[in-house]
């Protein structure tokens, strides 16, 4: 999956520049060290790996990672980007990536007349809302 | 000594505990907590991306109450904290957003990020003092293996949060040990227990927690406390956890106990 194709910056496509406007990062500056995916602690989750997300990124190969798990199994637990010595904060990529499909109408990722059945007495407040702001616009 | 306090949404139905231990306690301390009027849910997750104002709001309105106060504005729940510290700091270092906000908001100051956002542990260590705690100790929590558990919220990104150190944090160790009990230290301590992905994905969750409660259960660990109600409950509703080979509780009960004002 990973080539050695050398990046500039006007290969850059429409799609992949929003992704860089919305979460104002940086993508040509990571050097693919790996250290984000070494750390994730929900990679078992991900069928592309965090560094793979970016390289992806980099090669304008966009329509792989808006199919993929990867993005749904970030938690935006920020140990990627406190971790990364290149500062390049993944988690705020993948909350792009996230937003370009659900802000589509019709293109939730949670169906809310489903969500009364996920709830069970303990699940707190905090979880709904929360899931509410990630899966739903 | 007043702050101005956000409890959030969760403290006042399924984390209940987590708030009624740390108001009882904040008393016996002589810390007087005013409940904030006509708070609003803060949203529970941090807008990531850099074209969402509207859904920090809810964060600026509180933020700057509590500055018209010329108060701290104090907080417990660590999802709150996060919403609340980073809005803040975007308030502080973002022109662009601070200009909307306050256009859109039309306070009668201006908000520029004045406040300043302490949580519930830092007003601990850092205004009261673990060793001024170990005084006013009445019931010492000798011989409890109590694991601290963090999370991501308080300790991430360390920039903005500026909370402890996010690899090696010491302050929940440092409390247990002022409260009498041991503090187990195990090397999952900072890790992510899920957190929201238990809404669409409980089988990368179960992953997660079961790698953390294991992590302190060999190291001796008894009991683990957190300061988020999601993270006890992502905790509670591992495999071991149910059972029984561990218990989660709030790091305000532990306190409340020390203090002999649980039952207050």
């Amino acid at each position: 999956m990973v080539s050695r194709e050398k990046i500039t910056p006007d290969m850059a496509k429409k799609e992949v520049v929003r992704i860089c406007e919305i979460s104002d990062e940086n993508i040509v500056d990571c050097m693919q060290c790996g250290k984000c995916t070494a750390g994730c602690p929900a990679v078992h989750g991900m069928d592309i790996l965090p560094h793979q997300v970016i390289r992806l990124l980099q090669l304008g190969q966009i329509d792989q990672l808006l199919q993929s798990e990867a993005i749904w199994s970030c938690a935006a637990c920020f140990t990627c980007a406190s971790r990364c010595p290149r500062a390049v904060d993944i988690s705020k990529i993948m909350e792009a990536l996230r937003l370009t499909l659900v802000r589509v109408k019709g293109n939730n990722r949670l169906d809310i007349e489903k969500v009364p059945k996920l709830l069970d007495k303990n699940i707190p407040q905090q979880a709904i809302v929360s899931g509410f702001r990630k899966y739903v616009k | 000594m007043n702050y101005s306090y956000y409890p959030g949404c969760t403290l006042k139905t399924k984390a209940q505990n987590l708030e009624k231990f740390a108001l009882h306690s904040a008393q016996a301390l002589g810390v007087n907590l005013v409940e904030q009027e006509e708070w609003q849910c803060c949203g529970a997750v941090y807008p990531l991306s850099t074209d969402e104002i509207a859904t920090k709001l809810a964060s600026v309105r509180s933020l700057a109450a509590a500055r018209d106060k010329g108060e701290s504005l104090v907080t417990l729940c660590a999802a709150c904290h996060q919403l609340m510290k980073r809005v803040n700091h975007d308030m502080q270092t973002k022109e662009d957003m601070r200009e909307k906000v306050n256009n859109y908001l039309q306070l009668d100051d201006n908000y520029q990020g004045e406040s300043k956002v302490i949580h519930y542990l830092e007003l601990l260590r850092d205004e009261i003092g673990f060793e001024t705690l170990a005084q006013k100790v009445k019931v010492p929590l000798k011989g409890r293996k109590v694991a601290a558990y963090y999370g991501c919220l308080l300790l991430r990104p360390k920039e903005i949060m500026n909370f402890d150190d996010p690899e090696r944090p010491t302050v929940l160790e440092d409390f247990l040990e002022s409260l009498g009990a041991s503090a187990i230290h195990y090397p999952y301590k900072t890790e992510c227990c899920g957190g929201y992905l238990s809404v669409d994905k409980e089988e990368v969750v179960e992953q997660m927690v079961d790698n953390i409660i294991r992590s302190a259960l060999e190291q001796g660990a008894e009991e683990i406390v957190t300061a988020c109600p999601l993270c006890k409950y992502n905790l509670e509703n591992s495999r071991l956890c149910s059972k029984g080979e561990i218990s989660i509780s709030y790091f305000t009960e532990l306190l409340a106990e020390a203090l002999d004002v649980k039952e207050a």
